[in-house]
């Protein structure tokens, strides 16, 4: 396969991926709280037909926040790869040193944000 | 000649001293764009840390103030003109012509342009319905972050319609190719933040 075509269908993959994640997370959250969700399917052929109803359970709170946040850094990581071409064992090395310092930083600032601030607001409770 | 001299897209050989020359440009932009992935990052963190009944102040919360259907749609203009905007890259790489990148930029535009007339109706019906920023650290830390990338969009439509007129002027000149470059890293990073938004801010909210 020529660049070119690979190059383009880096763009297609990455959309499509990032399409279903996007429904994967939007459906995990909006079928919270629906205890049953009703499934109905119909079948026929000819003079005779088949039609069953079934139920499936709608997830609970804590599985879709985990569902949307694995759903969430899997497109991320999606998008990095396939839109901004990002593949860690093609890049020079200042590159990749000044990405993960960048992470390093903000995994400091911000997980030090929430401890302090989520401490400090249930000391407060 | 190298074939990836930078991370991102690169033009490929075949652009000789555009390709060469963006080396330093694009690495420098990268700088620009991991200090900007600290500022959401940190603007993320203090709106995880303003969640929960506290914060709210007794004002307006998610269940009240978020439309999941304009949230959804939001996304759908985003991912869509981060796409359109990969074809410009390719578009100027294989040579299609300027005529061809101007069409896609275009396109990518009016999908900006259509995620941020969505998200300003978000915030005047928020507005209207009691939650201004002023209202509680919840509000105060979600106009904050929200805003601001509505404002990096902003930024980036400004920056279209000057890559439109400077290759009006200058056609796909050497200085034009590595700024389309930048453009196409800068966009494809907004969507990436938005993904962080529509899940902390929106999904997880109305959770």
């Amino acid at each position: 396969m020529s660049e070119e075509r690979r190059e383009r269908r880096s763009y297609y993959i990455g959309a499509a991926l990032s399409v279903l994640l996007t429904l994967v997370a939007f459906g995990a959250i909006l079928s919270i709280g629906l205890s049953q969700v009703p499934v109905a399917a119909s079948l026929s052929l000819g003079s005779s037909s088949i039609s069953f109803e079934t139920a499936v359970n709608g997830v609970g709170r804590t599985t879709a926040l985990w569902i949307l946040a694995v759903a969430a850094v899997l497109q991320i990581l999606a998008q990095l790869r396939f839109f901004l071409h990002i593949d860690l064992s093609r890049q020079k090395r200042e590159d990749l040193q000044l990405i993960l310092f960048s992470l390093l930083l903000l995994s400091i600032m911000a997980g030090g944000t929430i401890w302090i601030l989520g401490n400090l607001s249930q000391r407060m409770m | 000649m190298t074939e990836r001299l930078h991370p991102g897209l690169n033009l490929g050989p075949a652009h000789g001293a555009a390709h060469e020359g963006s080396e330093a440009t694009v690495f420098g932009f990268w700088v620009f764009l991991m200090s900007d992935l600290i500022t959401f990052g940190v603007l993320f963190a203090t709106y995880a840390a303003s969640t929960g009944p506290l914060s709210l102040a007794g004002g307006p919360g998610p269940a009240e103030l978020v439309h999941l259907e304009s949230t959804a749609i939001q996304t759908g203009f985003l991912l869509a003109s981060s796409l359109t905007c990969g074809m410009a890259s390719l578009a100027l790489k294989y040579h299609e012509g300027a005529r061809r990148v101007a069409w896609w930029l275009v396109v990518t535009a009016v999908l900006g342009a259509g995620f941020l007339t969505f998200e300003l109706r978000d915030f005047a019906s928020m507005w209207s319905d009691g939650g201004t920023p002023m209202r509680s650290a919840w509000l105060s830390s979600l106009y904050a972050l929200v805003g601001l990338h509505g404002l990096h969009i902003t930024v980036g439509l400004i920056w279209i319609a000057v890559m439109l007129s400077l290759m009006a002027v200058q056609g796909l000149s050497d200085r034009v190719k590595t700024r389309l470059l930048l453009f196409a890293l800068y966009w494809h990073f907004l969507d990436l933040v938005w993904i962080g938004i529509f899940s902390v801010v929106f999904l997880a909210g109305v959770a």
